[in-house]
């Protein structure tokens, strides 16, 4: 069954249509990749499902329901929730702060301790650095906590918009394990990535989005291996599909 | 000596009610992003509303009722005026403001007409301290301005509530994605800047006994000089910003007696202040987003 079905979904910026009706699904448990260039319109429809862009026309089914005119923080409290493009963090807030905005919707205190001792058990860096004010942690510590922060509410379904922008590579691979691992952990994935080789490789299905409309399906395997993905996104027809 | 003593006292009495109006501009600023430049004329009406409920002659009463009319007054033009606007341009939601604004005043002498009106909440009389006579009302309003100021750091930086409001300050998208309720947060943010607004506007009444539909307007502007100097956004920086002004102004006075010539001084020193420090003493240099 779909977790996450996108019908026909059209945005604009005032008149620039930037999503030209676009239609995808996550199903329970898959990780979903969606690759595309700069511009092609990824974070727009990031943005556009979660709720914090207005959508022109399309419908949004999240777990059976209609969020399609849902506010955000809504659709949040229903288990589904993103990590943003450039992490966006709270900069001002220490760490320890910014996992306990994570889980503002969190009553039970149990759990919040709870979830607080197995990110740290995931992430010993934040548990050195708790008391530090955000905005003076490394880029891939950020990530991390961006990441955590996302975890606190326990989404069924989470959607990470570039995680790997902007890091060293041995950190680009150590946040791919980490999707892997929530993966294996029953998250369901959507994952949106400019590295189309990473990306590929990790996912159940992919999409390729350009300039506003999804051009090619099909599973990670698949995509890496086809001649146009190879040519747009993977460096040339020389690179080696993952096995 | 006493003489310096007594001016310390008035200028960190009026210092504290700058800070106290400061307040809800710089949190309505920081969490709405928007200047609300109707905030002052919230004073003015609880100016009013205390003349009004002191008709049953218990003061404590008419403070209470006033602060939840103002409070019910500043969530409902927010709701009806500004909440409309969110995400039009700023230079609209400024005018919608100003013509608030204008409106309260204009609503006020329709209710009250043009003339002052005399109204005295209670007399405290003066003491003597260290052979200054000081008025007891400074006294009380230093101390309640003080325990409001405390109270509400304590609350933005260690409740729930006080910490979203931070986030949703600095990242309203990222507020969202917590499951933040940013127009809850909004509303409470009028809420409080309006509570503190009636009682600044309580605070004049004790310093000169006498309301009128303008009395909002220059309180509300040098408040607003005090939110920029400390540092537009900055909770701190108000309360520092509001207690200089107040300083300032009590002292100029002392010197010039004229006052025309305190209020000149007073926003001479905001243009100083800005060109050396654009951002204000603790505002922070932020990116604006387009």
């Amino acid at each position: 069954m779909a977790l996450l079905e996108v019908k026909n979904l059209e945005v604009y910026y005032g008149v620039i249509c930037a999503l030209k009706g676009i239609s995808f699904e996550v199903n329970e448990g898959e990780i979903v990749s969606l690759i595309g260039a700069n511009g092609a319109g990824k974070t727009t429809m990031m943005q556009s499902v979660v709720g914090l862009i207005p959508k022109r026309s399309g419908s949004v089914i999240y777990d059976g329901k209609d969020i399609t005119k849902m506010s955000c923080h809504k659709i949040v409290q229903l288990g589904m929730t993103q990590v943003p493009e450039g992490r966006r963090i709270f900069q001002e807030l220490t760490v320890m702060e910014n996992l306990m905005m994570g889980a503002y919707t969190v009553r039970d205190q149990q759990r919040y301790k709870e979830d607080l001792q197995s990110v740290f058990e995931r992430f010993p860096r934040l548990a050195e650095r708790r008391n530090q004010i955000a905005g003076t942690l490394s880029g891939g510590e950020q990530q991390m906590l961006a990441m955590s922060r996302a975890l606190m509410i326990r989404p069924k379904l989470l959607m990470l918009d570039e995680p790997s922008m902007g890091l060293a590579p041995i950190l680009v691979d150590q946040i791919f394990e980490i999707i892997k691992e929530l993966h294996a952990s029953g998250t369901t994935i959507l994952l949106v990535e400019q590295n189309a080789s990473k990306a590929l490789e990790i996912a159940d299905r992919a999409y390729v989005l350009e300039t506003g409309s999804i051009t090619l399906s099909g599973t990670g395997k698949e995509l890496a291996s086809s001649d146009e993905v190879r040519k747009a996104y993977l460096g040339g027809s020389n690179h080696t599909p993952p096995a | 000596m006493e003489e310096i003593l007594s001016t310390l006292i008035n200028g960190l009495s009026l210092g504290g009610i700058y800070a106290m109006i400061a307040l809800g501009y710089t949190m309505v600023y920081g969490i709405a992003k928007m200047l609300n430049f109707a905030h002052g004329d919230i004073i003015m009406v609880g100016g009013y509303l205390i003349y009004v409920f002191m008709a049953t002659k218990n003061p404590l009463i008419a403070i209470l009722l006033a602060v939840v009319g103002c409070v019910i007054l500043g969530v409902t033009i927010e709701k009806i005026a500004y909440k409309p606007l969110r995400g039009a341009s700023p230079l609209a939601v400024l005018i919608t403001a100003i013509g608030v604004s204008y409106m309260l005043q204009s609503l006020a002498q329709i209710i009250f007409g043009s003339a002052t009106q005399m109204v005295t909440v209670y007399e405290f009389g003066a003491v003597k301290l260290m052979g200054a006579t000081v008025q007891i009302s400074s006294l009380v309003t230093l101390g309640v301005t003080v325990a409001v100021m405390l109270a509400l750091t304590l609350f933005v930086k260690f409740t729930r509530l006080g910490r979203a409001m931070i986030a949703v300050s600095e990242d309203r998208d990222a507020a969202q994605l917590m499951g933040i309720n940013v127009n809850g947060i909004i509303t409470i943010t009028f809420a409080i800047g309006s509570a503190l607004a009636a009682l600044a506007g309580l605070f004049y009444l004790l310093k000169a006994p006498a309301v009128s539909g303008t009395m909002g307007a220059m309180p509300g502007i040098k408040a607003f000089t005090a939110a920029v100097i400390g540092g537009i956004g900055s909770i701190p920086g108000a309360m520092l910003g509001g207690i200089l002004l107040g300083m300032v102004e009590c002292i100029s006075y002392k010197i010039t007696a004229i006052a025309p010539y305190t209020d000149a001084i007073e926003f001479s020193i905001l243009i100083l202040i800005l060109l050396v420090r654009p951002t204000g003493f603790l505002g922070k240099k932020r990116r604006e987003k387009v």
